[in-house]
């Protein structure tokens, strides 16, 4: 737990790098502290209970101490925000760690977010090239990914809408999706009790009455798609194995844009993303990054928060592996659908943690 | 100095870890009247019998106010973040057996693993526009194998007691609680999911990593150990 001495350096140094933010060009903003649980547990779900404070407010009822800034940042940008916008905020956010005590269940995030349609190679690299040279002298591992390809290489797969919506909707829990595509793939046997399905009336014999709020509809709905999936083509092991390939990737920027290209000729459905990443590769390369310094893996964020859905990129302490990322970001375009009630805008941004720039600057965390 | 072994204060819990310990030549007992928590052990020298509600011993462990405890593998694991750095499983005692599963309607004739669920979870919130609910007490557990087995669009809600009635009163659709063999399940209309229960859980005897380990206490726990042939 940081001492009150520490906590003015840190509060130091997340000002020094709002300063650095505000004069890339971005508005300082400031959010809540207690956020209304409703949207945050909407949007991720059970996670977010055990890892975020919940508390209750008389008026607000269940209320969050703030897990992160992005979603209240997109939510007052979508309620009232002018086009182009860039804001930049600083402040603590709090996470329960129950699974590592030793990690800070209270710490600074320091953010910069762009919203802006006009060009999102531009957006990508305007913010990854920010956090890349504001975080030069600490001598930090850029990494990055882009999950935009691999819902492109989902969304390519020789199978049901379905296996692709089931598949998507995994992207961010490997473990589930691997088991889903052995399934799929016909690498692994179904489920018990799905043949008895597939013939008759599941409904025979059954003695037990219907409870609850699922209804018969439901049920009868869900036969009827496990009996069009189980008569579905297994999705071929040619695809199976591109896909592997595409998820195994961990080389420099420069090299993977010629790996993604090799792949793009067996796997048409990427090529456009693949292209995509490549403009936004050139855009990074004007700003003058090495591509040779920056690192591509092909399941980079998918274990991080589910909301990227494009360009994603972290910073982290080679020489501390202990410490968590420094700095993360990515592109978020349709978590401002779901917060906008009907609006989008295309949106990218990240996070600085400021005890952490100054663990890895003094050596000590 | 003595050690504290905190032991269930009533039920057949307390019998049962009685006859556990007395079958091995360490004699507890209850002493003064029906009504007053306190014991007393035979035996062994240094060792104190503290009488507590098992749903309070892995606190109690965890806080060092007692060097051993017995209690269910599942209590320690539910009220305990990181439970294996703060207390070590000593022997499973063979008795208070009970499996913390998911169960779901009997007449969820597309439902038997956990896989089904996690679909009907995602058609269930599109359709109702809010998380299929599960009814639990085990928060922490249920949450982490969820996790573990990547489950998703699905809500915890809690329930303390009577769990099995939430789906019949339309406050869950699924629950997930102990079971030891299954009949107010069935009475509810509700079957288990296939694929093993979350946890099986059983009376165990733990060791508090937390507790004062002093050398005369560790010279006591090692002679207790020995008389329960623990020290192989």
């Amino acid at each position: 737990m940081p001492d009150t001495r520490d906590k003015a350096a840190v509060r130091a140094e997340a000002a020094r790098l709002l300063a650095t933010f505000q004069n890339a060009g971005a508005v300082v903003v400031e959010t809540p502290i207690l956020q209304p649980a409703e949207t945050l547990l909407d949007l991720y779900g059970e996670d977010i209970r055990g890892r975020a404070y919940v508390t209750s407010d008389p008026i607000m009822g269940e209320a969050m101490l703030r897990p992160d800034f992005t979603v209240p940042v997109v939510e007052m940008h979508m309620a009232q925000g002018a086009e182009p916008a860039r804001y930049a905020y600083a402040g603590e956010v709090f996470r329960k760690q129950e699974d590592d005590p030793h990690r800070a269940p209270e710490y600074f995030q320091v953010g910069y977010e762009v919203f802006d349609r006009a060009d999102a190679a531009a957006s990508d690299a305007e913010v990854f090239a920010l956090f890349h040279d504001t975080l030069a002298p600490f001598g930090l591992r850029a990494a990055t990914g882009d999950m935009g390809i691999l819902m492109a290489a989902v969304n390519g797969l020789t199978t049901s809408d379905r296996r692709r919506d089931a598949l998507k909707r995994h992207l961010w829990r490997p473990r589930r999706f691997r088991t889903l595509l052995d399934r799929f793939s016909g690498r692994a046997p179904n489920p018990e009790g799905r043949e008895a399905l597939a013939r008759g009336n599941p409904f025979d014999g059954m003695d037990a009455p219907l409870i609850g709020l699922r209804s018969r509809a439901e049920i009868e709905d869900r036969v009827a798609a496990l009996r069009e999936d189980m008569a579905t083509p297994p999705i071929p092991e040619a695809e199976v194995a591109l896909l592997a390939d595409l998820l195994g990737i961990r080389e420099t920027l420069a090299n993977a844009c010629e790996h993604l290209r090799d792949l793009a000729v067996d796997m048409p459905a990427i090529a456009d993303a693949v292209e995509r990443f490549a403009t936004r590769n050139r855009a990074i390369a004007e700003r003058g990054i090495d591509p040779e310094g920056i690192d591509f893996e092909g399941s980079f964020g998918r274990t991080t928060m589910e909301y990227y859905d494009g360009f994603v990129f972290g910073f982290h302490a080679g020489q501390r592996p202990d410490l968590p990322p420094v700095a993360t970001g990515g592109r978020y375009d349709a978590l401002t659908r779901v917060l906008g009630r009907g609006k989008a805008i295309p949106a990218v941004g990240g996070v600085i943690r400021p005890e952490l720039t100054l663990a890895v600057a003094g050596g000590s965390a | 100095m003595t050690i504290k072994l905190g032991v269930p204060s009533k039920g057949r819990l307390m019998e049962k870890t009685f006859d556990w310990f007395a079958h091995r030549g360490v004699t507890l007992s209850r002493t003064g009247s029906d009504r007053e928590y306190a014991g007393a052990v035979a035996g062994i020298e240094g060792v104190e019998l503290v009488l507590l509600s098992a749903g309070e011993i892995p606190r109690e462990l965890s806080e060092g106010r007692i060097h051993l405890g017995v209690t269910g593998s599942d209590l320690v694991r539910e009220k305990l973040g990181l439970w294996e750095e703060q207390v070590r499983e000593l022997a499973p005692m063979g008795f208070g057996h009970a499996d913390l599963i998911i169960a779901v309607p009997k007449a969820w004739v597309d439902v038997t693993t956990l896989d089904d669920l996690d679909a009907v979870a995602a058609a269930f919130r599109r359709q109702h526009g809010f998380r299929l609910r599960i009814a639990t007490k085990y928060h922490r557990l249920i949450r982490d194998h969820l996790r573990e087995q990547g489950v998703a669009d699905y809500q915890l809600v809690d329930s303390q007691g009577a769990t099995e009635g939430t789906v019949k009163n339309e406050t869950a659709e699924a629950i997930a609680d102990i079971t030891s063999t299954g009949e107010t399940l069935r009475a509810n209309h509700l079957k288990i999911l296939a694929g093993g229960p979350v946890h099986r859980s059983q009376a165990t005897l733990f060791k508090s990593r937390k507790a004062d380990w002093p050398k005369d206490d560790r010279a006591t726990l090692k002679a207790l150990l020995r008389q329960l042939g623990l020290d192989g």
